[in-house]
């Protein structure tokens, strides 16, 4: 009753039983797993405890990857926004240390929650941590923002990929960002729709984003990918609670990702073969890292 | 096609950088626990391609090594399990190797236990944290830890399949998939069940005693 494959299925889904994405989401787990409405949304709860206590962690800690070449940025950023006025506004700050604070933990083998991956566990907690400080949202919320969060994944997931050796970051920092953004406008009272438009403009923004981490370690450029995938997802929720539109639908922006990420090179999809990779930095890095 | 939970997408709950080189890792070690018996003396882990080229910046070593030890994959003590390992005076080795024709990130751990018997496994780490067993004690299987399993290695001979699910089917148990693979007609076998119910340790005991010719039983929760 509540599965659906696709935003416009969703859409309707929600529209018929006059529910939200998250909703619909809880509904469709119950649907699915036979567990309790209370089971599931408490390990969606978990797993916010886990994202919040990462950012914690990151934005307080002091942080070094396995490699060494990451860590200690979050922090920085942290200070920027406490101690000076910000070029681009606190809460954008709060979210893009919060995604960086992630993704440091990750790289040195902390404990994250892939939202959808490893790569781009940052955005999400760092988008919901500064949602949380700046606009008193109240736990549960966000935990209900996580199920709208997760309902765009399963479409992308279903339809493309969210893998960054499949589709390059588009796929990856672009769907994490993506889902984000669909969660905010929905906990800002955007409608369902509105949430698909915010989500369409997020991927439209970094569409062919190539996945080309130094030395194929998820630290470098990941860190700041996902900072920008948390600035992004703010605008497009912004511009969808304006009422922006999306001039192309939410669906067919997902199979464009789909198509975009097939024409990427595969030097360009996670192998460390191109891009930044490839530099000359680049190379000198992954060879000090393994020559260890 | 893959329904998806979304709990596949936002999760699974982890000790980073990676789902497939870190918490795939961990999860194919903790498969491998389930398999041995008594204390484990030592332990080789050979590693194909992109596991092989790029373990320690993942930190795959430690994943293998904590799955291995019986820890989950967002256990925080991962990233000490090789530490953990030598205080329990566990020899272990990693071996950048070749396996042929597999997933680019596929490993082959060889245990020793105490009673200096192998457990050898072969699997792969498939993206996402997903994983897909393919090798058991030189055997060609496949399972993915998705449900709950039932691992029995008994003689090839006539019954032995129709006493394991009547035993099943007494318990209630509903069999989602079932597989039974064999290398020479009348030796050893193995047969994998994936359930959708839960599977308690007091099947393996009743599976073992109603037959001679079931000479283990293991039961692999789900992942």
């Amino acid at each position: 009753m509540y599965n659906f494959d696709s935003g416009e299925k969703l859409i309707d889904i929600c529209m018929k039983h006059n529910k939200k994405i998250w909703e619909v989401m809880i509904l469709r787990e119950v649907e699915n797993t036979e567990k309790s409405y209370n089971e599931i949304f408490d390990q969606m709860e978990d797993n916010l405890d886990t994202m919040m206590n990462a950012v914690e962690k990151g934005l307080n800690d002091e942080i070094k990857s396995i490699s060494g070449l990451v860590g200690g940025d979050a922090k920085k950023l942290k200070e920027r926004y406490d101690n000076a006025k910000g070029l681009s506004g606190k809460t954008t700050l709060k979210a893009v240390a919060g995604a960086m604070a992630v993704l440091e933990v990750n790289a040195s083998m902390g404990q994250i929650v892939a939202a959808p991956t490893a790569g781009s566990s940052g955005v999400l907690p760092g988008v919901l941590h500064a949602i949380k400080e700046d606009f008193q949202v109240e736990k549960n919320r966000l935990v209900e923002g996580l199920f709208t969060a997760s309902a765009i994944g399963l479409i992308i997931a279903k339809n493309a990929t969210v893998s960054g050796a499949d589709g390059g970051c588009q796929a990856e920092t672009g769907s994490a960002a993506a889902m984000a953004s669909a969660a905010i406008v929905e906990l800002e009272g955007g409608s369902p729709k509105e949430s698909l438009h915010a989500a369409a403009m997020t991927i439209k923004n970094i569409l062919g984003l190539v996945c080309d981490p130094i030395a194929g370690l998820v630290e470098s450029p990941c860190v700041k990918r996902n900072a920008i995938g948390a600035t992004n997802a703010l605008i497009s929720a912004d511009m969808a609670l304006a009422r922006i539109e999306s001039i192309i639908p939410f669906d067919e922006v997902v199979e464009a990702m789909y198509k975009v990420g097939k024409l990427l090179s595969p030097s360009l999809k996670e192998t460390a073969l191109g891009g930044l990779a490839a530099t000359p930095t680049g190379i000198r890095i992954a060879k000090e890292i393994f020559g260890k | 096609m893959n329904t998806y939970s979304s709990f596949q997408i936002i999760g699974p709950k982890m000790i980073g950088p990676s789902s497939s080189h870190t918490a795939g890792a961990a999860r194919l070690g903790k498969i491998v626990s389930k398999l041995i018996k008594g204390e484990i003396k030592s332990v080789k882990f050979l590693l194909h391609g992109s596991f092989a080229k790029t373990y320690k910046g993942h930190g795959t070593d430690r994943a293998l090594m904590a799955g291995l030890l019986g820890m989950k994959e967002d256990d925080e003590n991962l990233r000490h399990s090789l530490e953990i390992a030598e205080s329990k005076g566990i020899k272990y080795e990693f071996i950048e190797t070749d396996l042929k024709e597999v997933h680019p990130n596929t490993v082959k751990f060889i245990v020793t236990q105490e009673n200096d018997e192998l457990v050898e496994l072969m699997g792969s780490s498939i993206g996402g944290g997903n994983v897909k067993v393919i090798e058991i004690n030189g055997m060609k299987l496949e399972f993915v830890g998705q449900y709950p399993t039932l691992i029995t290695r008994h003689l090839d001979s006539p019954g032995v399949v129709a006493r394991i699910t009547k035993i099943l089917s007494e318990h209630n148990i509903n069999i989602a998939f079932m597989s039974v693979y064999r290398q020479d007609k009348g030796r050893d076998a193995l047969m994998v069940i994936e359930s959708d119910d839960k599977l308690e340790q007091e099947l393996v005991g009743a599976i073992k005693d109603s037959t001679n010719n079931i000479k283990e039983v293991y039961i692999i929760d789900s992942l």
